[in-house]
């Protein structure tokens, strides 16, 4: 085995080895790229959804007026009249990216839009994230398990529905980050080397800058170390991993303007602080403990505890007594409702009402991550199988992200990474337990074991070959660590250092008399056919579930395609035909949009930073026509813009959303009464439908006119007839509707004269109480 | 009637022309017919003129008169020689030019038409011109509601403004439809249906101006492109690529109040009738990768028909457009190189395109025209048969390092007549064709040397 021919041989295999893992990983990288094309090829290169139009509205501003600009931007496009600070408010690294990839594209005269960039930004970056997975699982398991894993990610079905092409979102970028700041962590962790605590500090600094889920790096990550230290895996490698982490990703998240100081004051931050005290009282007591003689140190730790938890008792009261005085305990809605997932239901009808934010359905595990549900299992017992300091990491980040994705709808795209890496894991184990019994049965044992000793060792020698020639530090650390602790560590370390020597071949021995050939074989069958369905599934997933831009709808019927573009010509119509400044009202799903495409001012948007504007628009469109265009009069509202799907039968409409508009209007308006719009109960828009639902705006703007265009009124999404079917606006005018009544636009009427002699007589006519109600009434009005 | 009341005396100039020069006093108009158009947006006048040297001298330039409103819309402007009797005739096109005369009463302006052969003494000759007049209907009611129809005014004059003497002429204007709500009247003065006869007038004097005011029903789509940037670019791999940005308009009576899209919907020949949902472009053939779509994206309402002589695209705007609507889009296209660039013997090179906009009867305000030629093309020139603008530019596209040369040609008032071909001549060395790739082949190369190079580089500071 150590003859010179062998050792030759293994350079080449070696070499043979990286190459074909480099091409492997160049295919995945377009596996994971091609993927997410289909939205371009079965729709068109466009922005899709909601979100991604303000990302793509930011881009522009940025790649039109510069950096400096960007960051002084205030829009006075949102939000009439109280407008929004984008450069403080928004996570700036989706955009800085597409803006620097544009910025490079044209230095090097490739004329590619903003929107083309933007645009192909997500797929460009599932290929990172996808190679990312594979830096990660070889760090945790090996380069085999780390294909394997970088393959599942670059389709895993959970991702691709956040990262089409078109699917311009902070996650598209975020995922990937997220898995290179776990990767340089782990890789820390593994060599010890300041060099890749500083990137990993600098990789978190663009994960903050990226997406609010930074807040799951900064709170597994001290986890991690905690776990460590109470394993007693405390070694000085893991200090290198985290302590410049915590001090300079602090630094560097104070930097980012919409975190600025959290990063120091709040509750989500606080766990990585009092790990990384912990962190360093550890490190304290094993120093005291290197130079004191034991006895010495027993009465040192006496000591020290004695007083210490004295301190301790009366720093955490203080703590404790900061943070409860602040209402929300110092952590933000969304990750309350995180820990506890019930408090948006009860407290935050805002947050309540978006379905991403909504706990999963189980399906929905099945549909994002297929498969990879009955994997994971296998491999978090492979990653048992030893434990290292990395494996535990990788059981940590499955066990949270499951918790998470269970609270809500939108973080099974954390969950995603880490059953890839599991089921890699897990895949790849099997396979080369399956793989090398069939090997053993059919090639005997003696012509057998020196290759699979080849096979078995070089996944692992790599890195450490790697560390040999990084850095001899870590070397030295490698050693130190391996004589204090983990004895199965020292194991594998042995194992890796002595290659193929005589130790080993028992072990293979041990491992490969466990299969027998036909069911190995079976195995593998059985196994290539759960990748093959898995691959089914998610190209199914990609082309059918997750491409559709959803501001494009199309039907198919008997002469074939029919396109439902009623979003785009109203917001073409508006950008057109309407003035500059005029002021277009709508549900705030509508906001990024409208502002995007049609270019015109709203008045609430899909930022929901304001409940109390969402809740006057909401109380505007159930209010009766009178007061609502007082309201919206006082907001110098020009238009009123509606999404109605009666007439097609498309499910979300505002008529659908409507009692979520009741519901924040009503928590901030309490003349708004949700049981007003319901009968028994019931939401109905029938002629069962209580007076208050027939005279608010917002029916009255969805089914104006809607009796003539069938003759019935019969709302095909409600599957009814609608209860009040002939009435006539008086203070609102229909100015366009579209080509399937998708989207309705009403303009305001001008006030009308007021004409003395008929003021009088109402004057006089009205009693005290009419008129006191009037009072009441523009007093609830906060506009006026 | 009225109309004519308060028009007469604002436009009734009777004019004689005592100072004008004495040259023009030679020249007598035999015969004058004109044919007014005015069944689309566009006014089209066809104009017959039998011309009599009544003078001693030959005389090689007749010149044509228009009031300043008209000179001001006036689009194009042609005129043709019949030579031959009735079935044999040939026509002969004949240069027009502007011409300054001072002496012109209340800013008339001149036209210039220059015959090939001088007249002489007593000769006769027949004038064929054509001209277009372009937002010369003036809509009236400026606004209508959906449901109306649009009725729009047009001016002229009953007597043809000319600098000479005209013995006898005719006038007759087309409308439409029948619906004419009021029209002067000059005797002697004809209505039959949707036509209207202005004449015969005999031994009308030099500038002699008769105002009249038509008032009538026109629904044709009033499609004004307010202004449209085509590029043309030249790929010598094998393709010319258009890019044609529209901004399209409604130039009729606007919109007053609602648009319901009920009405609009189920009486479409009743509802919305001055309005327009279809264009249709025609497009030279073999033409491929058409796409149509504006700044949010594609639109996908459209047809593309192709044959061997035209194509034809059929596409409508997001929306209906009504009068005072805008909508904004870009139509692209590619056809083959060899259809349209040739060489010279000499080893130029040229470009050989139509001018004008694709869409049929819509009137573009503003024509730009760029032809992006490709990179290290040299002595661009250009060969446009009616006067533009021009000047040159430079485009950075696709990994340039030079830049292209972009030969920018710009043209106001631009009818559908203008669709006739241009040149672009340049010199273009074909090893040029080859930059980009070897740019990029030597890159990688680079590229991997540098990769090899690190692999064999120990950087590491103790062994």
């Amino acid at each position: 085995m150590s003859s010179p021919e062998t050792a030759s041989e293994r350079t080449v295999r070696h070499a043979f080895g990286n190459v074909l893992a480099f091409f492997v990983l160049l295919l995945i990288g377009v596996l994971a790229f091609s993927i997410r094309l289909f939205s371009v090829i079965k729709y068109e290169s466009v922005i899709h959804e909601f979100d991604p139009y303000f990302n793509y509205r930011v881009t522009q501003f940025l790649t039109k007026n510069g950096i400096y600009d960007f960051w002084n931007w205030f829009d006075d496009r949102t939000w009439y009249p109280l407008g929004r600070v984008i450069g403080g408010t928004v996570y700036p690294g989706l955009t800085l990216t597409a803006g620097t990839l544009w910025w490079v594209l044209h230095s090097l005269n490739i004329p590619l839009s903003v929107e083309t960039v933007c645009v192909f930004t997500a797929p460009t970056f599932s290929a990172f994230a996808s190679w990312a997975t594979y830096l990660l699982t070889k760090e945790v398991k090996g380069p085999g398990a780390g294909l394997a894993a970088a393959t599942l990610l670059g389709m895993v079905p959970s991702y691709i529905s956040r990262s089409v092409a078109g699917s311009y979102d902070n996650e598209a970028v975020a995922i990937f980050a997220l898995i290179f700041t776990f990767f340089l962590y782990i890789k820390t962790l593994n060599t010890g080397s300041l060099f890749y605590a500083t990137l990993n500090a600098i990789s978190y600094f663009y994960m903050v800058c990226s997406w609010g889920g930074y807040t799951f790096i900064i709170n597994l990550i001290p986890i991690h170390v905690l776990l460590c230290i109470v394993t007693g895996r405390y070694s000085s490698r893991l200090y290198i991993a985290y302590a410049p982490l915590v001090v300079l990703g602090t630094l560097l998240a104070a930097l980012v303007p919409v975190v600025g100081f959290n990063a120091v004051m709040t509750s989500e931050h606080f766990a990585s602080f009092l790990v990384f005290i912990i962190l360093h009282v550890v490190a304290l007591v094993y120093y005291i403990k290197g130079i004191l003689s034991p006895r010495m140190f027993k009465v040192a730790v006496t000591l020290v505890l004695s007083i210490g938890l004295a301190v301790c008792c009366a720093v955490i009261s203080i703590l404790i007594a900061v943070v409860a005085s602040s209402p929300t305990k110092g952590w933000s809605g969304r990750s309350l409702s995180l820990l506890d997932p019930t408090y948006a239901s009860k407290y935050i009808p805002i947050i309540a009402s978006v379905s991403e934010h909504q706990p999963p359905a189980w399906p929905s595990y099945f549909m994002d991550i297929n498969v990879l549900a009955f994997l994971v299992p296998a491999g978090i017992i492979a990653c048992f199988l030893p434990l290292s300091d990395a494996s535990s990491f990788a059981v940590l980040y499955i066990v949270t992200s499951v918790y998470f994705s269970g609270v809500m709808v939108r973080l099974m795209l954390v969950l995603a990474p880490a059953a890839c890496i599991m089921s890699g894991i897990a895949l790849s184990e099997a396979f080369d337990a399956l793989t090398g019994s069939i090997k053993f049965q059919l090639l005997g044992f003696s012509t057998e074991n020196s290759q699979v000793g080849v096979g078995d060792a070089s996944p692992d020698n790599a890195p450490a070959q790697k560390n040999a020639v990084k850095s001899d530090a870590s070397e030295n650390t490698l050693k130190d660590r391996t004589s204090r602790k983990n004895k199965k560590k020292e194991k594998e370390r042995g194992k890796e250092e002595q290659g193929g020597q005589s130790s080993l071949q028992s072990q293979i021995k041990m491992r490969l008399q466990v299969l027998p050939l036909e069911s190995s074989i079976i195995g593998v069958f059985l196994l290539i056919m759960l990748g093959a369905f898995y691959v089914v599934h998610c190209v199914w997933a990609a082309a059918e579930a997750y491409s559709a831009p959803s501001i494009v709808l199309t039907s198919h019927s008997q002469n074939g395609l029919h396109v439902f573009d009623d979003f785009r010509e109203a917001y073409a119509w508006l950008r057109h035909n309407t003035e500059v400044d005029d002021k277009v009202a709508s549900w705030w799903d509508y906001g990024y949009q409208t502002t995007a495409m049609a270019n015109r001012t709203v008045i609430v948007d899909n930022n929901t930073w304001n409940n109390t504007h969402i809740a006057t628009v909401g109380t505007a469109m159930s209010s009766p026509e009178k007061a609502a265009w007082e309201i919206f009069n006082s907001l110098d509202v020009k238009y009123v813009l509606v999404v109605f799907g009666g007439l097609v039968g498309y499910p979300s409409d505002d008529i659908n959303k409507f009692l979520w508009m009741v519901r924040i209007g009503g928590g901030v308006f309490p003349h708004i009464k949700e049981p007003d719009y319901l009968r028994d109960g019931q939401y109905r828009i029938d002629s069962q439908a209580t007076p208050t639902m027939l005279n608010c705006l917002m029916y009255k703007l969805s089914y104006y006119r809607f009796v003539d265009a069938d003759g019935k009124g019969f709302d095909r999404v409600r599957q009814t007839e609608i209860g009040k079917k002939h009435f006539k606006l008086t203070h609102f005018e229909e100015v366009f509707t579209t080509h399937h009544w998708m989207v309705r636009i009403y303009k305001l009427k001008p006030p009308k004269n007021r004409i003395r002699g008929k003021a009088k007589k109402s004057k006089s006519k009205a009693s005290s109480i009419s008129s006191s109600k009037k009072s009441t009434k523009i007093k609830k009005n906060p506009w006026l | 009637m009225k109309l004519i009341r308060l028009a007469l005396p604002i436009w009734s100039l009777v004019l004689l022309c005592v100072l004008h020069a004495s040259s023009s006093q030679e020249i007598q108009i035999v015969n004058a017919e004109r044919r007014i158009d005015l069944s689309s947006h566009i006014v089209k006048v066809f104009l017959t003129l039998k011309i009599e040297n009544t003078g001693t001298s030959p005389v090689s330039d007749v010149l044509l008169a228009f009031p300043p409103t008209q000179a001001n819309h006036l689009a194009l402007l042609k005129a043709q020689a019949a030579t031959g009797k009735r079935k044999k005739k040939t026509f002969t096109f004949l240069d027009v030019y502007p011409a300054e005369l001072p002496e012109g009463p209340n800013g008339t302006k001149y036209f210039s038409i220059s015959l090939h052969s001088k007249l002489g003494a007593g000769e006769v000759v027949t004038l064929e011109v054509l001209y277009m007049l372009t937002h010369s209907l003036d809509p009236f009611p400026e606004e209508i509601s959906q449901s109306e129809s649009q009725l729009v005014y047009y001016r002229d004059s009953a007597i043809l403004l000319s600098p000479y003497q005209v013995k006898q002429q005719i006038t007759f204007i087309k409308t439409p439809s029948s619906k004419i709500e009021s029209f002067s009247m000059v005797e002697p003065t004809n209505r039959a249906g949707a036509e209207l006869k202005y004449g015969p007038y005999e031994n009308r004097s030099p500038h002699s101006y008769s105002p009249v005011i038509i008032h009538f029903e026109n629904n044709n789509p009033f499609a004004v492109v307010e202004e449209l940037v085509r590029e043309i670019e030249i790929s010598h791999w094998g393709s010319i690529q258009i890019t044609e940005q529209y901004k399209l308009a409604h130039a009729g009576a606007r919109h007053k109040g609602v648009f319901s899209r009920v009405e609009y919907q189920s009486r479409p020949g009743h509802s919305g009738i001055s309005s327009f949902r279809h264009l249709l472009a025609r497009l030279p053939p073999r033409v491929h990768s058409v796409y149509y779509r504006d700044e949010i994206g594609n639109i996908s309402s459209s047809h593309l028909r192709l044959d061997s002589k035209k194509s034809e695209l059929e596409f409508e705007p997001r929306y209906p457009l009504f009068g005072g609507w805008k909508a904004t889009f870009v139509i692209g296209y590619g056809l083959p190189l060899e259809d349209f660039l040739f060489e010279l013997p000499d080893g130029k090179r040229y470009l050989n395109f139509s001018f004008g906009c694709p869409l049929v009867e819509t009137v573009v305000n503003k024509l730009t025209v760029k032809v992006v030629l490709p990179e290290g093309s040299l002595d661009p020139s250009v060969d446009v048969p009616f006067p533009v603008e021009q000047y040159l530019e430079k485009k950075y596209s696709y990994l340039d390092v030079v830049g292209r040369t972009v030969v920018v040609l710009e043209k106001n008032n631009v009818v559908p007549e203008h669709n006739s071909p241009f040149q672009v001549y340049y010199h273009f060395n074909p090893i040029f064709m080859l930059a980009e790739p070897i740019m990029l082949t030597t890159t990688f190369f680079l590229l991997f040397i540098t990769c090899v190079a690190y692999l064999h580089i120990d950087l590491s500071i103790s062994k």
